[in-house]
């Protein structure tokens, strides 16, 4: 296991009330963001988050500070920030801790980012259902507010525009994580994607300049001033990829939960050293590594690069989950890091039954906007339905390929290919199961919530 | 009988107002501080929502029924949401919601006898690290077993809705769980704001259902 790191984005989890401004200021909280006011220009802060290589936290994995650089503000325009806190990648619990324990680092790396691109105002769009979340948000804004961090005059600064962040609750759909439906969503109107370009850095909310960005993403803003952009950018161990990130594990561990460690740890440090190993030592089967949309990664599967060209040649012949984590080397290993929070299954687990879970979210989420989207979804739930309950047909599998294969890149936003790409590759890693549910369905005693349910049952 | 906000209440939506550079962006804030008086979104809800940011009743009407969480019928007096996705599946969310399915006598989508609670299937809440979890009315209760959510729903039943969230809910928590015991939960969650869901003064449902978190497979 690596040595571990001085905790930069969990630091002050572990205090008492550290939600609270009394406490989260002792131990550094707005430091940064004081002293960036009044001694740095907007120009240097963005050449440090551009420095840092932080790649997007919501998923996409976009430079954050390429982003930035995006802007371009015409005559009369202002420019928004909105931080996209509307964590619902199925797998996905990191964004809800900041905002639950530590707020004001979100806060103070808003106030942050607000100055950098000249934002004088940030709008946080958090999912409706954590109304705590949302509460604890409100609080220490209303803290920040009332201590003159936010306003006019933050920090007493005269900045040339004042910086005010507002919560907005979302109420209940998905698909407002895919920026542009979030942007509607913000205006009011039903969460649908809008097309591309324009891009949100030209015409983004309320017809304005608006970048987007993940809770996370802001968050690391704080430490990425204080450190250098270079320096966070080298806690990585991977070039292009900066700095720290918080890893989730849910499923068949021992320890599931959150960890705060480097860019680049692989999934099996991420299972055995961090997550305690897997539950009742079973085998590992697969694991969903960056949310649902990401394709399933298989340990029986090795790297295949022998090309030594390749960007995963050193890992050539390893596990697949041997390779580090990190935004390039996962796409090039055919999946993606996407939130970098872990679905971990053990060999009690049915990958069709698994698949059909899935797809079942996919289908109630999709905002319906794009046919192939709103359609294909039906139509693999009703597939695997069939397979799962044993009146499927062997064609079937090769009819949930097409399907998946004609939603990819037809639809308006990305929501279609994070169904098909998560489909395709359970079908690819796991076909012998798919056919032999065609043929002979899923029997109930391998379900795969049954495994744990005499445990569940048994701990009452 | 129109329907109106109580005075804090259109207070706030004045306030709401100046956040925002058009009048319909404050749509789902106004549409949330309804349902928080009133329990679900009404048709004399969208009226006076409608009136209030001048927008045609088709608008709201469109809005409230893209977003899960806006009720169109009315509602028990505790909202439970059971997790079905694939890391509470993964961790028994099913027996979970067939736990509940008994206890409240009702299946998901649908309202129990004594209008008490409404049990809908929710898809994944963003605590998978904490399965199997419940959301129930406003607050997440997680790392469940059955005799853990008999408890939390007992309370609900005998001491209202805030007093089971100070007792049993749960916050974001981090890191390993102590030694033999599973993530212990936070500590006990603030007062709640004066915006707490009050669904307790709804009178119980008619015979329909809400139309969403059904069981649909």
């Amino acid at each position: 296991m690596s040595a571990p790191i001085r905790p930069l984005l969990t630091a002050r989890y572990g205090l008492a009330e550290s939600w609270k401004l009394a406490n989260a200021e002792p131990a550094g909280a707005y430091k940064v963001a004081r002293e960036a006011l009044s001694t740095r220009t907007p120009a240097e802060l963005k050449e440090e988050v551009k420095k840092a290589n932080v790649r997007g936290r919501g998923g996409a994995g976009f430079p954050a500070g390429v982003k930035w650089g995006f802007l371009n503000p015409q005559e009369g325009e202002q420019i928004y920030l909105v931080i996209n806190a509307d964590e619902s990648e199925p797998g996905t619990f990191k964004d809800r801790s900041i905002m639950d324990l530590d707020p004001h680092r979100l806060v103070e790396g808003a106030i942050i980012s607000c100055y950098a691109i000249g934002a004088p105002v940030a709008y946080i769009y958090v999912r409706g259902e954590l109304a705590f979340s949302i509460n604890r948000l409100e609080q220490a804004l209303t803290e920040a507010r009332q201590a003159g961090y936010l306003g006019e005059r933050p920090f007493g600064a005269d900045l040339g525009h004042p910086i005010d962040v507002y919560v907005h609750s979302g109420a209940g759909a998905y698909i407002c994580g895919e920026e542009t439906a979030l942007l509607n969503s913000l205006e009011g109107r039903r969460g649908e994607p809008r097309l591309k370009p324009p891009f949100p850095a030209v015409k983004g909310v309320f017809g304005m300049p608006t970048i987007v960005n993940n809770v996370e993403t802001i968050a690391s803003v704080p430490d990425i001033v204080e450190m250098g952009g270079d320096a966070w950018s080298s806690l990585s161990r991977l070039p292009g990829d900066g700095g720290v990130r918080l890893y989730g594990v849910s499923g068949h561990v021992k320890n599931p939960g959150l960890f705060e460690a480097p860019v680049g740890i692989t999934m099996r440090e991420l299972i055995d050293d961090y997550a305690g190993g897997m539950l009742d030592d079973r085998p590992l089967k697969a694991v969903i590594p960056g949310g649902s949309s990401t394709p399933v990664l298989d340990p029986r599967r090795k790297v295949d690069a022998p090309a030594e060209d390749h960007p995963l040649h050193k890992w050539h012949g390893m596990s697949e989950i041997d390779v580090p984590m990190g935004v390039d080397t996962y796409r090039a290993l055919g999946t993606m890091l996407g939130t970098c929070c872990a679905i971990v299954m053990d060999d009690t687990v049915n990958m069709v039954e698994a698949c059909r879970n899935l797809m079942r979210f996919y289908k109630h989420e999709s905002c319906g906007q794009c046919t192939p989207c709103r359609e294909g979804t039906g139509w693999l739930v009703d597939v695997l339905n069939n397979l799962v309950h044993g009146r499927g047909k062997p064609e079937d599998v090769d009819l949930l390929v097409n399907i998946a294969n004609n939603m990819m890149g037809n639809t308006i936003c990305a929501f279609a290919d994070g169904t098909a790409m998560p489909l395709l590759g359970m079908v690819q890693k796991f076909r012998e199961e798919f056919v032999e549910a065609a043929v002979n369905g899923v029997s109930d005693g391998v379900r795969h919530d049954d495994s744990v349910r005499s445990m569940v049952e048994g701990a009452a | 009988m129109a329907f109106s906000l109580s005075p804090e209440r259109e207070h706030r939506v004045d306030e709401i107002l100046t956040r925002y550079p058009e009048r319909r962006a404050a749509l789902l804030p106004v549409l949330w501080l309804c349902q928080r008086q009133h329990g679900w979104i009404s048709p004399e809800v969208v009226d006076y929502v409608a009136e209030r940011l001048d927008l045609s009743t088709a608008i709201v009407k469109g809005v409230v029924t893209f977003y899960t969480m806006f009720f169109d019928e009315p509602v028990g007096e505790n909202v439970v949401w059971v997790c079905r996705t694939l890391s509470c599946d993964l961790r028994g969310g099913k027996a979970i919601q067939d736990h509940l399915e008994k206890k409240l006598g009702c299946t998901a989508g649908h309202t129990s006898s004594d209008g008490k609670f409404t049990l809908l299937k929710a898809e994944c809440l963003a605590a998978c690290g904490q399965a199997p979890m419940v959301q129930i009315n406003d607050y997440y209760y997680e790392n469940l077993d059955v005799g853990l959510l008999d408890r939390i729903i007992d309370a609900h039943a005998e001491k209202g809705g805030e007093a089971a969230a100070t007792e049993f809910s749960t916050f974001a928590s981090f890191g390993s769980p102590a030694e033999g015991a599973r993530a212990p939960k936070g500590s006990a969650p603030p007062p709640p704001s004066q915006e707490a869901v009050r669904l307790a003064s709804q009178p119980p449902p008619s015979a329909g259902a809400p139309n969403k978190g059904g069981d649909e497979s």
